[in-house]
């Protein structure tokens, strides 16, 4: 059944190559041979292309308002919008779903929205036999001058190979959250390194208890913000080789600052979207590392800790002294386009809107990737006036200096780290009990995802 | 004088619930009967030909969603990229690390759902049809019916509160077995306690109405002949009623085993709520979903799933034929 398929798909392919190369070559012939013509001007087999084309659109709910706007501004391209769950907390229908249009061979979308960023793992192959899902978009869909003005690292997780398979639609870099009133008013000093942040730990245990310096009660603070910070190589793709070393130096560093802060109980174990962390915390928190967006998820949020304005500040990222000066992330949704599209024209044109246009920076709910967008919605925020402190420089420190050591294999790095840590903890066990288990669980997990796991 | 309203209405009741009991009590009679007038009246042929049109509709369905699937998992399960693969696909899904312990997770839930479906639906049973009051019997079997008619995954999401701590109506249960959170309440331990209370809730009220009909149709007269040689209701329970149940109790096991060894929404939905403290592979059938949808291995998947159909095929052939579930009386 499964090579029907293939045979089945592989005619209708060849019939869409040969009159693709004929209109092609129609198109050269009246054009008098200018540009560079053929299916490869992308960098991989387009279909046969058609001005006038529909394009779908796959967001989340989130990026609905951004597909609508373009929609408005390009009243000559049709465009559908489909909502799904954008793979939020990596639930996979991305890849399911175009698994399944593999299989039929055809129905795939145009621009699919992603919250997750290792979906170019699979979505840059090929899957049972089909051409790759993901569009090359820097070997002439989308131009040179566009894909620089990206922040520095902002596309590398899309980037195999030197070809970039999808476009960044956010950044969400690590800083230094801080509670300036409360800091003030106990008379301490917002920590630098990491170092710092440990030793205001066992001060605060000692002359405040109750207050806390954050939480590892979600699967994504432990890996995102406490190791990927500290360099650690426990989640490191190389081709097709993946490592997780937690009896590296790094990641003992890391292990040791959990395990210390959950002993003088400065660090949670309570998620910070669950029901009682704003009951039992919301005037407890002095800080806590956290990517960008905790500042609409949670001190924003009039459902979460919702912090009058003027309270609190973001801070240069912590670092660990005597190492590069890196930080963590957590997330940043990416746009990619199908290479299956017949309307590759306006996919680019989709994707150039909706990552820079000035639409792109109004709607934006965290820091765009786009440096121009970035520097316009960081102005506004920062002329709010509702940050203390050096709210633009802290951001924009910290989203150039995202260690690129952290890999982006096929499979997440929370999925092991809930189900062993997080109930671990809880049930009174130490980060250093756990590890071992969770490096073994990643090993595991690698090798039935194909990966050589040294 | 006041007494005879509600008098009047017990009866209504009691002939209302009676009448599906007693047409199933006496089949024989109602067949005897119907075939021979039905006989007179129409040709043979085109009865059969409109119970063929009656049955086809399930045949078509059947053979769309059930038999022809399952075919296309077998030749999938025995193949790999179209070419005869023997049973390299087995291997591999035994070898993977995930499969043996979801395996075992699967299994500690059944034995927990089954002991708990045979014990507490028997005994239910019992209890109501044994209630004097017909009322009382009757909203008995009402609110036990209720959960039944929600679907799995929204029964599910009605559990995710009773299950955490911190918004629970009964959490001052869940913190007397020390459990402050909800990571804690849901812990791999605690799993096949958690869907077999859930299965239950949701499943015992259908088959404690099908015991009550199969109660009904033990005939009144061998009880009263055992009340006579005075046994009493644990007595008549355990030497007439459940040996005459005999059937139905299989029944009830085969059913609830084909659907507790496809133990799937539950963990999934528990595993999305807990955002990965339950694990996505917890159950077999997840893990032949994540075969197939998140590695793309849908022969390995065919695999885990052809495995689950033997076995729970196995299982179920013990208990029709221990059961004797196709015997006639």
């Amino acid at each position: 059944m499964a090579s029907q398929h293939r045979r089945s798909r592989l005619v209708p392919r060849i019939i869409a190559l040969a009159t693709g190369i004929a209109a092609v070559a129609a198109l050269t012939a009246c054009s008098g041979g200018g540009g560079d013509a053929g299916n490869s001007q992308y960098g991989f087999d387009a279909a046969a292309q058609d001005a006038k084309a529909p394009i779908t659109v796959w967001v989340d709910s989130s990026r609905e308002p951004i597909a609508n706007a373009f929609k408005a501004a390009n009243p000559d391209i049709t465009v559908n919008v489909e909502t799904y769950d954008g793979n939020s907390g990596g639930s996979d229908s991305f890849k399911t779903k175009v698994a399944l249009f593999d299989q039929s061979g055809s129905g795939w979308p145009d621009v699919v929205f992603s919250t997750q960023q290792n979906d170019t793992s699979w979505a840059s192959k090929s899957n049972n036999g089909g051409q790759p899902f993901a569009a090359v978009l820097n070997k002439g869909l989308l131009s040179d001058d566009f894909l620089t003005g990206f922040t520095k690292g902002a596309n590398d997780p899309m980037t195999v190979d030197g070809n970039v398979y999808g476009v960044r639609n956010d950044l969400a870099p690590v800083v230094y959250w801080y509670n300036d009133t409360l800091m003030k008013q106990f008379g301490y000093d917002v920590p630098k390194t990491w170092e710092d942040y440990q030793a205001l730990s066992d001060k605060v245990a000692a002359e405040h208890p109750g207050y806390i310096l954050g939480s590892v009660g979600d699967s994504f603070q432990g890996p995102y913000i406490y190791y990927w910070g500290a360099q650690a190589p426990i989640f490191q793709v190389d081709g097709d080789t993946f490592t997780s070393n937690f009896s590296d130096p790094n990641a003992e560093k890391a292990t040791k600052l959990i395990d210390h802060m959950l002993a003088n109980k400065t660090l949670v174990n309570d998620s910070v979207f669950g029901a009682d962390f704003v009951q039992k915390y919301s005037d407890k928190v002095l800080g806590m590392p956290g990517p960008a967006w905790y500042s609409g998820a949670l001190f924003q949020n009039k459902d979460s800790l919702n912090a009058p304005a003027g309270s609190w500040g973001a801070a240069d990222p912590l670092s660990w002294s005597g190492s590069d000066k890196v930080t963590g992330a957590v997330g940043g949704g990416v746009w990619y386009g199908s290479s299956h599209s017949t309307n590759l024209a306006a996919v680019a044109k989709f994707l150039e809107f909706v990552t820079s246009s000035d639409d792109a920076v109004k709607l934006a709910s965290g820091l765009p990737a786009y440096q121009s967008a970035a520097d316009t919605w960081l102005t506004e925020q920062a002329s709010s006036g509702y940050y203390v402190g050096d709210f633009k420089s802290a951001i924009t420190t910290a989203a150039s200096s995202v260690w690129n050591g952290w890999g982006y294999p096929s499979f997440s790095a929370e999925t092991a780290y809930a189900s062993i840590i997080v109930p671990g903890i809880s049930a009174g066990k130490t980060q250093a009990d756990l590890v071992p288990q969770l490096q073994k669980e990643y090993d595991n997990q690698a090798q039935v995802q194909g990966y050589t796991v040294k | 004088m006041p007494r005879h309203p509600p008098r009047a209405k017990e009866t209504l009741i009691t002939i209302s619930l009676t009448a599906p009991a007693a047409a199933a009590a006496s089949p024989e009679a109602g067949r005897r009967r119907e075939p021979r007038s039905s006989a007179r009246r129409r040709p043979d042929r085109s009865q059969t030909r409109i119970g063929y049109i009656f049955v086809s509709g399930y045949t078509v369905l059947l053979l769309a969603f059930g038999i022809l699937p399952t075919l296309y998992a077998v030749y999938l399960s025995f193949t790999k990229d179209g070419s005869f693969a023997g049973v390299d696909n087995f291997v591999k899904v035994f070898g993977d690390y995930r499969f043996l312990p979801a395996v075992a997770h699967v299994a500690v839930y059944l034995v927990f759902y089954l002991a708990s479906l045979l014990v507490f639906v028997v005994l239910l049973a019992l209890l109501v049809h044994g209630l004097g009051r017909r009322w009382l019997s009757t909203s008995y079997r009402f609110v036990f019916y209720i959960p039944g008619a929600l679907a799995g995954a929204s029964s599910v999401m009605l559990w995710l509160f009773l299950l955490d701590p911190t918004v629970s109506p009964v959490a001052f249960i869940l913190r007397g077995f020390g459990f402050d959170n909800f990571v804690q309440t849901v812990s791999v331990d605690n799993l096949p306690i958690i869907f077999t209370v859930i299965a239950f809730w949701t499943g015992a009220g259908g088959w404690i109405v099908i015991m009550y009909g199969a109660l009904n149709n033990i005939s009144g007269d061998v009880l009263e002949a055992a009340r006579i040689d005075g046994a009493g209701p644990v007595k008549t329970a355990i030497h007439i009623q459940i040996p005459l149940m005999r059937k139905w109790i299989s029944y009830m096991a085969v059913m609830s085993l084909a659907a507790g060894t496809q133990l799937f929404v539950e963990p999934r939905v528990l595993s999305q709520a807990s955002k990965g403290v339950v694990p996505p592979d917890y159950s077999i059938n997840q893990l032949a979903y994540l075969y197939a949808f998140r590695q793309g291995d849908f022969n390995g998947s065919a695999a885990i799933s052809l495995l689950l159909l033997l076995v729970a095929g196995a299982l179920s052939a013990i208990f029709v034929f221990r059961g004797g579930l196709f015997e006639r009386d």
